[in-house]
C-alpha cells in the first residue's frame, strides 16, 4: 500500500515519446512521413489548388463562371453523357465476360500462362493498342479482310475513327484488368463451399446463384468502380481511334482542349473536377447499392 | 435430364474457350499488324506487304531522334524507380508493422492516386508543376510519374511485409541484433524479392504511363509513349511504317520488363492473395 | 414431423479405385455398409481415406469399380444427384447465410414448400441445440457451434448416408469429446448410415460400429472396434492401434497358435495372429500389458517414467538395446533395474520380414 503512495500518478511522468509509442507512433511509424508528405504535396495539394483555380476563372465573371459556362453549353456538357455512354457499357461488358471466364480458369493448370497473355494489353498501353487497332481494324486491315474472305460482309465495316473503335479498344485494354481482379476475388472463395452446396443438391447454376454470386458481390462492385473510373477517363484511344470532335468527344478531351489548346488552366481544372465528381457519384451509387449485399469473409469456417 | 445438363455444360465451356481464343487471336492480330507493317516496304490492299526491310527502323531512329527519347524515357524510369523505392519501402514497412490512429485515413490518401485515373488529376497536377516552374521539365515529368508510383509500391509491399512473421525480427533483436544489423541481415534479404517485383512493375508502368507524362512534358522531356502518341496523332505527316517501327521499339521495351516482372510476381496476387485451402 | 433417414438397405462399394497421375490413391476398395451403421475410415494422413470419402461424395470421379445404393448404381451421378449429407473438415458453412439459411439450403434446393422447410429447420436447430443462435451468421459463433450447424445442415435433408471428413480435427480436446457423443446421438436418432474419416484411433474406437483401417490406399482390416483393438490382423495395423512395442523376435517352439520366441536375451510367450512360416516373427505388445513383475522374463533398466494419475508409464531399455514401453502401478525411477513381462494372450505375433 505504501508503494502506491510513493509512486506518483502515472500519466504525468510518462515521456511524450512513450505516450505516442503506446498509441502506435514511434520511429517506425515515422518512416511513413516522407511518402505521406510527398503524396500530400503532389496529390492533395494539386487537388485543392485545382479546385481553387477552377473557382477563379481566367476571364473573370464570378467564381462559378467556369462551371456555369460548362453546363450551359451542350457542346461541353454533352461530353459527360458521351463518356457515360461509352464507359458504362464497356465496364459492364468487361465485367460480364470476366466472371464466367474467371470461374472457368481458376481450376486450370495453365492459369498463369493465360493471365500472362491477358496482361499484355495492359502493358502495351492505350497508345500502342490504338495504333495497332488502326492497322488491324482499318478498312484494309486483316480483320475486315478475314470477314470478307469468310463472306460475312461484302464491304469493309467502319470500325475505326468511330465509336466502335474506342469501344473495342476499351475492351482490349479493360477486359484483362477486370479479369485479373475478378479472378483474384473468385480464387478467394473457399472451394469447399461449392462442394458443400453440391452435396446439398445444388446444381451448377444454383451454386453460382446462391453461393458464388453473393460472395462475389462486393468484389464485383469494387471491380466495376475501378474499371469504370478508368474507362471514364479515356483519352488517347478516343482521340486516335475515335472521332474526337463527334461521337467520341469524351470529357477528357474537353478538359485537355480547355487547358492545353485554349491555355485556360482554370477552365481545364474545372472540367477535370467535374470529371472527378461524376466518377465519385457513380462510385458512390454502386457502393451504396452493394452495401446491401453480403460483405465479410468468404471462407467456410476455421481453415 | 443428365444428358441435357452435360450438353449445356459442354456448350458453356466451349463458348468460354471460343471467347478466350477470339480475344487472343485479335490481340495477336493487333500486335502483328504493327510488327509486320514496321518491316514492310509498302502495304496497300493486300494481306502482306510487298517486301520486307529494316530500313524503317533506321529512319524512325533518325526522324524521331529515338536515341534522345529513349534516354529521356530511361532517365525518367530510373529516377522514378529510385524515388519510389526510397519513399515507398519505408512507408510500406511502417504501414505493415504499426497500427495507429488515423491509419485508415493514411491508407485512403495512398489509395486515391491509384484508383483515380491519371487524366482526372493530371491537369491540376500539371498546373501546380507549372506554378513552381517545373512544367515541361524533366524534373516535372519525374515528379508526376513518381506520384502514383509511390503508393503503388506501398500497396504491393504491404501484404508482402505482413506475411513476414514479425517474430523473425523479434528473434533477431533478442539475439542482440541492433537496428542496422537487423536491417542488413534479416529485413533486406527477406524483402529483396518483394522490392524487386514492385520496382519492376513500376518500371513497366512508368514506361507505359501516357497521361501524366503527356500533360506535364514539354519539348525535350517527352518519353517514348508520348512521342508515339504525337506521331500517331499527326499520322500522314510521316510514313506509317516508321511510326510502327517506333511502336515496336516501345512494345519490345515494355514487354521485356513485363516478362521479367512476371517471373517474380503473380499478377492476380497483386490485388488479393489467392487463398486455397488444400486438404 | 421428424427427421429420419431415407429408407434403404445397403450401400456397396465394389472394387472402388482412384488413380492420381499414375499413383494409386485407392486400390480395390470393396465394402458393404448396412443401413444405420456407423463406419470409421481410419488411417494415417495420406492413406487415401479422404480420397475415398470424396469418391463416395462424387467430388472425385472413380477410375475403376462401382458404387451401389441397393440396386441403383450411383458412381456416375454428380454430387448434387446423390443426395448424401457431408460434413467438411473446415465445416464449409456458407458465410453469407444465417444458420437457419445454411441449414435450410438443401431443403430449398429440393424446392420443398416453405412451411415444411421451416419446420424441419426448426427441428434440426433444436436437435443440435442452436435455436437461440438461429439468425446469426457463421462468423459470429464458436467453432463447436459451427460444427453443429455443419452437422444439422447435412442431416436435415434426411440423407441415407452422411459423410464426415475429420469433423473434429479443428476443435480443442474437451469440445472434441463432447462432439463425439453428440455425433453418435444424432446418428442414432435419425438412423442414417455414417462414414466417418479420422486419423484418431480413440475417435474411431468410441464412435464406430465397424472400423476400416486404410494404409497406402489399401484396406488392411475391417472389423468391430473390439476386434481391431484386441486382434489387429497385421503388424502395421497393430502399430496404428496402439501397440507401441513392435519387436523383432525368433520363434523357438510352436504349440498350436501359442509359441515361444526369443526377444533379445529373453524368451517370451505369445499367440500367433497370422501364419508364421519362418523363424523371424514380430511381437506386438501394448505398453499397458507390459508390466514389471518379479519373474518377468525381460530384464531392463528404466530410461524415463511419467506419472499418469493412477499409474506410471515408462520407457525401459534391455541390455541388448531394445526400447520397451511399459506400465507400472508403483512408482519407478530412471536407472532402476526391472524385470518386465506380459501375459501370453496379450503378446500378438505376426510373420516377420514384412514390417
Amino acid at each position: 500500500m505504501q508503494n502506491m503512495v510513493l509512486t506518483p500518478p502515472v500519466p504525468e511522468r510518462v515521456r511524450l515519446s512513450q505516450r505516442l509509442a503506446r498509441r502506435g507512433f514511434d520511429v517506425t511509424t515515422l518512416l511513413l512521413l516522407p511518402a505521406l508528405l510527398f503524396v500530400m504535396v503532389l496529390f492533395v495539394y494539386p487537388a485543392i489548388y485545382g479546385l481553387w483555380l477552377s473557382l477563379h476563372p481566367m476571364n473573370g465573371g464570378g467564381w462559378l463562371a467556369n462551371y456555369t459556362a460548362f453546363f450551359s453549353d451542350p457542346y461541353t456538357y454533352d461530353t459527360i453523357f458521351t463518356t457515360l455512354k461509352l464507359a458504362i457499357p464497356v465496364t459492364l461488358v468487361n465485367l460480364l465476360i470476366s466472371v464466367p471466364i474467371a470461374l472457368r480458369v481458376r481450376h486450370m493448370r495453365y492459369q498463369r500462362m493465360l493471365t500472362t497473355i491477358l496482361i499484355i494489353p495492359v502493358t502495351l498501353g492505350t497508345v500502342l493498342t490504338a495504333q495497332g487497332m488502326l492497322n488491324y481494324l482499318g478498312p484494309l486491315g486483316w480483320f475486315n479482310r478475314v470477314l470478307m474472305l469468310l463472306g460475312i460482309i461484302h464491304d469493309p465495316v467502319r470500325l475505326v475513327h468511330d465509336f466502335t473503335g474506342v469501344f473495342l479498344s476499351q475492351i482490349v485494354g479493360g477486359f484483362p484488368f477486370c479479369f485479373m481482379l475478378v479472378l483474384s476475388y473468385v480464387t478467394g472463395i473457399d472451394p469447399s463451399l461449392e462442394s458443400a452446396a453440391a452435396m446439398l443438391g445444388a446444381g451448377p447454376f444454383a451454386r453460382f446463384r446462391h453461393i458464388i454470386l453473393p460472395l462475389l458481390g462486393a468484389g464485383l462492385a469494387i471491380t466495376f468502380c475501378l474499371a469504370f473510373v478508368q474507362a471514364f477517363a479515356v483519352f488517347p484511344s478516343a482521340v486516335l481511334l475515335g472521332a474526337p470532335s463527334g461521337p467520341t468527344r469524351v470529357i477528357a478531351i474537353a478538359a485537355f482542349h480547355a487547358a492545353y489548346e485554349e491555355y485556360d488552366y482554370s477552365m481545364g481544372s474545372a472540367v477535370a473536377i467535374i470529371m472527378g465528381a461524376v466518377q465519385i457519384i457513380v462510385v458512390m451509387l454502386v457502393m451504396k447499392a452493394s452495401s446491401l449485399l453480403y460483405r465479410g469473409p468468404v471462407a467456410g469456417g476455421k481453415g | 435430364m443428365t444428358f441435357n445438363n452435360e450438353m449445356g455444360a459442354r456448350l458453356w465451356r466451349l463458348a468460354i474457350w471460343v471467347f478466350i481464343g477470339f480475344f487472343i487471336i485479335n490481340l495477336v492480330g493487333i500486335i502483328a499488324a504493327v510488327v509486320v507493317d514496321s518491316f514492310g516496304t509498302s502495304w496497300f490492299n493486300s494481306w502482306l506487304p510487298g517486301g520486307f526491310t529494316t530500313g524503317w527502323y533506321r529512319q524512325a531512329w533518325s526522324e524521331f531522334q529515338l536515341g534522345g527519347v529513349l534516354l529521356v524515357t530511361f532517365e525518367v524510369a530510373g529516377a522514378v524507380l529510385l524515388g519510389s523505392a526510397l519513399l515507398g519501402v519505408p512507408a510500406a514497412y511502417a504501414l505493415a508493422r504499426r497500427d495507429f490512429p488515423g491509419k485508415r485515413f493514411v491508407m485512403l490518401i495512398f489509395v486515391l492516386p491509384l484508383i483515380i485515373p491519371p487524366f482526372t488529376y493530371g491537369i491540376p497536377l500539371a498546373s501546380v508543376l507549372y506554378q513552381f516552374g517545373l512544367g515541361g521539365t524533366l524534373t516535372g515529368v519525374i515528379l508526376a510519374n513518381l506520384m502514383p508510383s509511390v503508393p503503388f509500391v506501398i500497396f504491393i509491399l504491404v501484404p508482402f511485409i505482413e506475411q513476414i512473421d514479425p517474430r523473425v525480427e523479434a528473434a533477431a533483436r533478442v539475439f542482440g541484433a541492433g537496428t542496422w544489423a537487423l536491417l542488413r541481415t534479416v529485413m533486406v534479404p527477406l524483402l529483396v524479392p518483394g522490392i524487386l517485383a514492385a520496382l519492376l512493375l513500376v518500371l513497366v508502368r512508368t514506361i507505359g504511363m501516357f497521361e501524366l507524362t503527356f500533360l506535364t512534358a514539354g519539348p525535350g522531356s517527352q518519353t517514348l509513349v508520348v512521342e508515339l502518341y504525337y506521331s500517331v496523332f499527326a499520322a500522314g505527316m510521316r510514313a506509317s511504317q516508321s511510326i510502327d517501327a517506333m511502336a515496336v521499339i516501345y512494345m519490345a521495351t515494355s514487354l521485356i520488363c513485363l516478362v521479367i516482372a512476371l517471373r517474380f510476381v503473380d499478377p492476380t496476387q497483386i490485388v488479393g492473395r489467392a487463398k486455397r485451402t488444400t486438404h | 414431423m421428424t427427421i429420419s433417414a431415407k429408407n434403404f438397405r445397403e450401400l456397396r462399394l465394389e472394387g472402388m479405385r482412384r488413380d492420381f497421375g499414375g499413383m494409386n490413391a485407392l486400390k480395390d476398395i470393396s465394402l458393404t455398409v448396412r443401413r444405420g451403421e456407423f463406419i470409421a475410415l481410419l488411417g494415417p494422413s495420406g492413406c487415401g481415406k479422404s480420397t475415398a470419402l470424396n469418391c463416395l461424395a462424387g467430388l472425385l470421379p472413380l477410375t475403376g469399380g462401382s458404387i451401389w445404393l441397393d440396386e441403383t448404381r450411383i458412381d456416375h451421378l454428380k454430387p448434387e444427384e446423390r443426395g448424401f449429407g457431408m460434413v467438411f473438415q473446415n465445416y464449409a458453412l456458407f458465410p453469407h447465410m444465417s444458420l437457419r439459411k445454411n441449414i435450410g439450403f438443401g431443403l430449398r434446393m429440393q424446392k420443398l414448400p416453405r412451411e415444411v422447410i421451416d419446420a424441419k429447420v426448426e427441428e434440426a436447430l433444436a436437435l443440435v441445440r442452436l435455436t437461440k443462435q438461429a439468425d446469426k451468421l457463421p462468423g459470429q459463433i464458436s467453432g463447436g457451434q459451427q460444427q453443429r450447424v455443419a452437422i444439422a445442415r447435412a442431416i436435415v435433408v434426411e440423407p441415407p448416408l452422411v459423410l464426415m471428413d475429420e469433423p473434429l480435427s479443428n476443435l480443442d480436446a474437451k469440445l472434441r469429446l463432447e462432439m463425439r457423443a453428440e455425433i453418435r446421438r444424432i446418428h442414432n436418432m435419425i438412423g442414417c448410415s455414417t462414414i466417418y474419416v479420422t486419423h484418431d484411433q480413440d475417435e474411431a474406437l468410441s464412435l464406430a460400429d465397424r472400423i476400416v483401417v486404410l494404409r497406402d490406399g489399401e484396406m488392411r482390416q475391417v472389423g468391430t472396434p473390439h476386434e481391431l483393438y484386441a486382434r489387429p490382423a497385421h503388424a502395421d495395423v497393430a502399430e496404428f492401434m496402439g501397440y507401441r512395442n513392435i519387436l523383432k523376435a525368433q520363434a523357438q517352439s510352436h504349440d498350436g497358435a501359442r509359441l515361444r520366441m526369443r526377444v533379445g536375451g529373453a524368451e517370451i510367450a505369445g499367440c500367433a495372429i497370422e501364419a508364421t512360416p519362418g523363424r523371424d516373427v514380430i511381437a506386438a505388445m501394448r505398453p499397458e500389458d507390459l508390466t514389471p513383475s518379479e519373474h518377468g522374463p525381460i530384464a531392463a533398466s528404466v530410461i524415463s517414467a511419467e506419472y499418469r494419475g493412477r499409474d506410471f508409464y515408462g520407457l525401459a531399455r534391455t541390455p541388448e538395446g531394445l526400447d520397451l514401453w511399459f506400465r507400472s502401478d508403483i512408482a519407478v525411477r530412471p536407472g532402476e533395474a526391472l524385470r518386465l513381462g506380459a501375459p501370453a494372450e496379450r503378446v500378438l505375433v505376426y510373420a516377420g520380414g514384412a514390417a
